[in-house]
């Protein structure tokens, strides 16, 4: 007997050795160490030994099964790490195979600007105030100081669609509106991004429709000096921190003093180029001190208030911006323009 | 406004200022000038020459030989093409080594074997704009006058020796369209003495007032009114000086008398008529309105009509002037006229514009009385204008004037003090800095108690309170040197309102889910602005009254039409599978005619067409179709946290009957959802295309007040399929509905996973396909309990919709 489990060891040891895969070591294992295997028929057999050959016949029998289940545990250690290594060489891929696109679509970049500005003009405590795009002639015009005989309030400048209403023309009557809103409380600091439209042939240059975003800060002892800071303030948020302003003397109905503002030319930083024309300053905007009969006539007492405003056109910010040739791009939406503005 | 500088120098010292100079300095103080023109700057070298002889060239019929004397020894051969060339005259000679406009050089040539040693020169040759030429100036060489120096730099003869400052003036600097204006602008600036113009005027003994008689019928059109009389000039070509000044203007010189009139008109900003005397009847001048129809023919040769708005000069017979606009053919000054009345006044500016532009016939003229001349040079001018016309043009100018003034045109006086100056501007400016800067605008003034007491000059009809006199103040003293400063007040806290929020949630989702913002005009055409609104009943389009094209005449009443306009636009460039969506409003009136400004509201719309996922080499192609629109909105309005809404079907015009549904919430439509009729689609020459609108208002209505957290469930749910046949017309949402019915309180979720019909599944059925989960919230639920509420969800099934187990 004691030959028999030795030879049973050798033969299994060996068949464990020389198994190639899962299935043949199970099978091995079943053929020895299973219920009905030859190691389990000795311990059965046991029992025909002499009582003083059992313990020492019992003790091989468990040694060799011992000896046979390490084997295995060896061999199926073995084999399932040779399993895993094969697996993952399976499994490898082209990592160089485009993913799954996941796109987000663009803002316009109208919006884009307009939303810059208003985050700018929200850090300094400016709320948004809209206002209709179907304007009545006096808060287009009458009370913005803009006479009936002025240029502007011609049917053929402007689209009217009775002799009351037309389209508005400009941003500012939001400033009336919101003027007459606030009852004569302050301080009132909006700014207003909107549709504006004009009866301008379209082209490069040109559009029947635009956007504008105009501010105004009303309240007492408010200087020219203060719109120069919050301009400034603005101008190096929004185009860099070394960027410089300069005003200029000009004219509009609602302001007085009134001012064209220039900053320093975001291309070529002041040095002259083809876009500033070789001057280093590009206009972006209109300003001035609200004009006292604008105060007045929204119910504000002039003598006591005084403000200041401004406009800027948002196609000429994006088009200095991104270096934009045409402002029909912005109307037209070809998808080949929007999807160049994914990243701002 | 075109200002020469040379001309301007007349009136204010310019020593050692360039014209670049002077345009920066006028633009840094609010007259803003567009572009600085150096004349001749490409012209060197160009004399005075005598054609001595001249002779056809012996091998070209169109070719002269010119002995051209340069007053420089022999004369030289020159080879002229120009048919008008002859002996005797004074021409502009390019010598050789000369340089013209355009990077011309002139080099010893020869033309067809003969030697030529320069070019004579045309006009538009030396850069002169045809515009300002005569008919015979315009072709062939340029004849100076007889008494041209010999030899001489023809560039400073011919004046081209200038710069020229285009002015961009704003409206309210009409001062500045005038020599003499400018002049009083630039001498502030460079704080500089002015030398205006003496008027030197011999008079005879022979009194206006006995042949000249001025009526002014229409005294508020027509406030003042100056005639003078010369007799006995002879009409010919103004000297070259007129003409040069005249021509760097930009005005084309006509005869001595006209150039006269316009060359004072440039000088004092007044403009001024010359009638042949001979031709008003009598003598008498009559201001009036216009007869309705009445009719004349201006000196253009066109005939117009008037009307009773119109300010007339007329004689008792006939209009002689339309006032301010134009002069009348029938007493135009020609070769002929002997005798000549002047006309100096001041027209009331409104209704001179309003003829113009019903004329339209815009003049510079017209253009200054516009804008209100200064009535204090009325007089002055008409009486230059005199002088010179008898200086250039011969003649006597008789004693005095016909006057009619029925206004007073006062100085304005307006209050300024210097706190209010300096909190105006943020300066500390002292009293004697402010006192300065007045002496160089040349205003006078006075102190009253604390205050000037500013008197403005007529010429400055712009100024007319305190504000405008801080703009004066602050502009010359400086833009710049005001200080930067930020506001004092309280702080104010910058934040979005509800509603701007919502709208960039809005965005932020859409964008999410790859939708690109597009943004469009709100004009659109009649037929589109038919449409209607999804969200008010019976809207009328409203129309421009006067629209520039038909295809932007009318204003849209839903952004559909303006989004497959971009949908169009790119299926043109090859780009056919288009996600787009835009914020922005529609204008909806029930009026006919406007009275009210209409409701403008707020809406959201989006547009899919072509592949809403294109195929890639794991995917598919997923086309578009109404279910990726519904996703959409169904995703937008739980992301807002909107809900529950319903989707009922709908039918509509431009819509597909059997895929469009209206989105509402407890029966208010906030919405539609659905795909493009497949006609209007042809007609859009668009694939198919899903779309949706939803009201920004309605969307705000429904917003979620104050969301609170929810415990998490403490016991685990069971989950279980169950899969009903219906009839096909059984719609899914009903079916859901009665499940999430029947389930109650134990359903706490269900989704729609399985719709089929075909094999195993009887004809005219559905199989409806759902995954439950059923969940207590105190315990482990027992199998039971999941049997018994199937068991009702079922029944419940039966009883509602026929459904059976599948």
């Amino acid at each position: 007997m004691e030959k028999q489990l030795l030879t049973l060891l050798e033969e299994a040891l060996a068949r464990t050795k020389a198994a190639q895969n899962m299935e043949q070591l199970k099978e091995i294992r079943v053929a020895y160490l299973g219920k009905k295997g030859p190691i389990t028929e000795s311990l059965r057999q046991m029992g025909t030994l002499p009582p003083e050959e059992r313990p020492r016949m019992g003790q091989l029998a468990n040694d060799v099964r011992r000896q046979i289940a390490e084997a295995f545990e060896q061999k199926e250690k073995e084999l399932s790490a040779k399993l895993l290594e094969e697996q993952l060489r399976r499994e490898s891929i082209d990592v160089t195979l485009p993913g799954r696109p996941v796109r987000v679509g663009v803002t316009h970049p109208l919006q884009a600007v307009i939303e810059e500005i208003e985050a700018i003009f929200l850090g300094m405590g400016f709320t948004i105030a809209e206002g209709p795009e179907v304007e009545a002639d006096y808060y287009n015009f009458e009370a913005l100081n803009i006479p009936k005989n002025h240029p502007a309030r011609d049917m053929q400048d402007s689209f009217y669609i009775t002799e009351e209403i037309l389209l508005r023309t400009h941003t500012s009557p939001v400033q009336v509106r919101t003027l007459e809103a606030r009852q004569g409380e302050v301080p009132v600091k909006i700014i207003c991004p909107g549709k504006v439209f004009r009866r301008d042939t379209d082209d490069a240059t040109h559009s029947h429709q635009f956007m504008q975003i105009e501010g105004l800060y009303v309240d007492e002892g408010i200087r020219m000096s203060d719109l120069k800071g919050i301009l400034l303030q603005f101008a190096r948020e929004m185009f860099g921190p070394d960027q410089q302003i300069r005003l200029r003397p000009s004219f509009f109905p609602f302001t007085e003093p009134s001012a064209e503002v220039d900053i320093s030319c975001i291309l070529c930083h002041g040095e002259g180029c083809r876009v500033c024309k070789q001057t280093g300053w590009i206009e972006i905007l209109g300003s001035g001190m609200v004009h006292p009969k604008v105060l007045e006539r929204a119910g504000y007492d002039a003598e006591r208030y005084t403000g200041f405003a401004f406009g800027m056109g948002v196609e000429r910010i994006a088009m200095l911006k991104y270096g934009i040739d045409d402002i029909r791009h912005f109307y037209t939406n070809d998808s080949r323009f929007l999807r160049q503005f994914e990243t701002i | 406004m075109r200002v020469s500088f040379q001309w301007l120098s007349q009136y204010v010292d310019l020593e050692g200022v360039t014209p670049q100079d002077l345009a920066e300095a006028l633009t840094r103080s609010g007259v803003e000038v567009d572009e600085v023109i150096d004349l001749g700057e490409e012209i060197e070298n160009v004399v005075i020459g005598l054609v001595r002889e001249c002779k056809p060239h012996p091998a070209a019929d169109k070719l002269t030989l010119c002995q051209v004397d340069l007053g420089d020894g022999e004369p030289v051969q020159i080879v002229c093409g120009a048919k008008n060339v002859q002996a005797g005259q004074k021409v502009p000679v390019a010598k050789i080594g000369a340089k013209l406009p355009g990077g011309i050089k002139i080099k010893k040539a020869k033309l067809r074997g003969e030697v030529s040693h320069g070019m004579i020169c045309s006009a538009s040759e030396l850069g002169i704009d045809d515009r300002l030429l005569s008919e015979d100036q315009k072709e062939g060489i340029l004849v100076l006058p007889e008494d041209a120096p010999l030899g001489e730099d023809a560039i400073a003869y011919l004046g081209l020796n200038d710069s020229i400052l285009e002015l961009d003036l704003t409206p309210n600097r009409s001062d500045c369209l005038s020599m003499i204006g400018v002049a009083y602008e630039v001498a502030a600036i460079l704080d500089r003495e002015l030398h205006l113009p003496t008027i030197d005027l011999q008079e005879s003994d022979q009194e206006a007032s006995a042949e000249v008689e001025v009526n002014v019928e229409a005294k508020e059109a027509c406030p003042y009114y100056v005639a003078r009389k010369v007799k006995g000039v002879r009409i010919g070509p103004s000297p070259i000086w007129l003409q040069n000044r005249l021509r760097a203007v930009g005005i084309r010189p006509i005869n001595n008398v006209v150039d006269v009139t316009n060359y004072v008109m440039m000088e004092y900003g007044q403009p001024l008529h010359a009638f042949d005397a001979q031709q008003v009847k009598g003598g008498r001048i009559i201001v009036r309105l216009a007869r309705q129809g009445e009719k004349v023919v201006t000196l253009d040769d066109q005939e117009r009509s008037l009307d009773e708005s119109m300010l007339t000069i007329s004689d008792p017979e006939k209009v002689i002037a339309v006032a301010g606009v134009m002069g009348a053919a029938n007493s135009e000054v020609t070769s002929s006229t002997r005798d000549i009345i002047l006309e100096a006044a001041y027209f009331d500016p409104s209704r001179t514009r309003r003829t113009a532009v019903t004329l339209d016939l815009r003049s510079e003229a017209s253009l200054r009385f516009e804008k209100g001349v200064d009535p204090e040079r009325v007089e002055e001018a008409c009486s230059r204008a005199a002088q010179l016309i008898a200086q250039l043009a011969g003649g006597t100018v008789l004693k005095g004037a016909a006057v009619n003034k029925s206004s007073a045109f006062t100085r304005r006086n307006i209050l300024l003090s210097i706190n209010k100056l300096n909190s105006v501007l943020g300066t500390q400016l002292e009293a004697n800095e402010v006192e300065q800067l007045f002496r160089r605008l040349r205003f006078q003034w006075e102190n009253v108690g604390q205050k000037w007491q500013v008197t403005v000059p007529t010429r400055r009809p712009d100024l007319a309170i305190e504000e405008d006199l801080i703009e004066e103040v602050a502009r010359l003293y400086g833009y710049d040197r005001i200080p930067t400063t930020l506001p004092q007040g309280i702080t104010t806290p910058g934040s979005f309102t509800p509603k701007q929020r919502l709208k960039r949630r809005i965005k932020t989702f859409l964008q999410g889910a790859g939708l690109d913002q597009v943004v469009t005009y709100s004009l659109v055409d009649e037929e589109e602005s038919r449409w209607g609104s999804w969200f008010k009943e019976q809207v009328e389009p409203i129309r421009l009254a006067m629209p520039m094209s038909k295809e932007r005449s009318f204003l849209r009443t839903t952004l559909i039409p303006s989004l497959l306009e971009v949908a169009h636009y790119n299926k043109n460039r090859q780009q056919e599978d288009i996600h787009i969506f835009e914020m922005g409003r529609i204008y909806l009136s029930q009026e006919k005619e406007l009275h009210q400004l209409p409701e403008e509201k707020e809406v959201v719309a989006g547009l899919i067409s072509g592949m809403w996922q294109k195929h890639d080499w794991q995917q598919v192609n997923e086309p578009a179709d109404f279910y990726v629109v519904k996703g959409l909105v169904e995703g937008l309005l739980h992301y807002l946290g909107i809900g529950p809404v319903q989707f009922k079907k709908i039918i509509r015009e431009h819509y597909h009957p059997g895929r469009t549904a209206e989105v509402l919430i407890n029966g208010q439509r906030l919405g539609f959802i659905g795909q493009l009729h497949p006609l209007v689609q042809k007609d859009w020459e668009l694939k198919e295309v899903y779309l949706f609108e939803l009201d920004l208002d309605g969307l705000y209505d429904h917003l979620p007040a104050q969301l609170t957290y929810e415990p998490l469930p403490k016991y685990p749910g069971v989950e279980q399929d169950l899969a009903i046949v219906v009839d096909q017309e059984v719609e899914a949402e009903a079916v859901l509905e009665t499940i999430k019915e029947a389930g109650q309180p134990l359903l706490k979720q269900i989704a729609l996973f399985d719709v089929y019909t075909g094999e195993g599944i009887a004809p005219g059925k559905k199989s409806l396909a759902f995954s439950l989960l059923f969940r207590h919230e105190e315990r482990t639920l027992t199998d039971d309990e999941v049997r018994e509420v199937r068991q009702h969800i079922l029944d419940r099934l039966a009883q509602k919709w026929g459904a059976v187990l599948r």
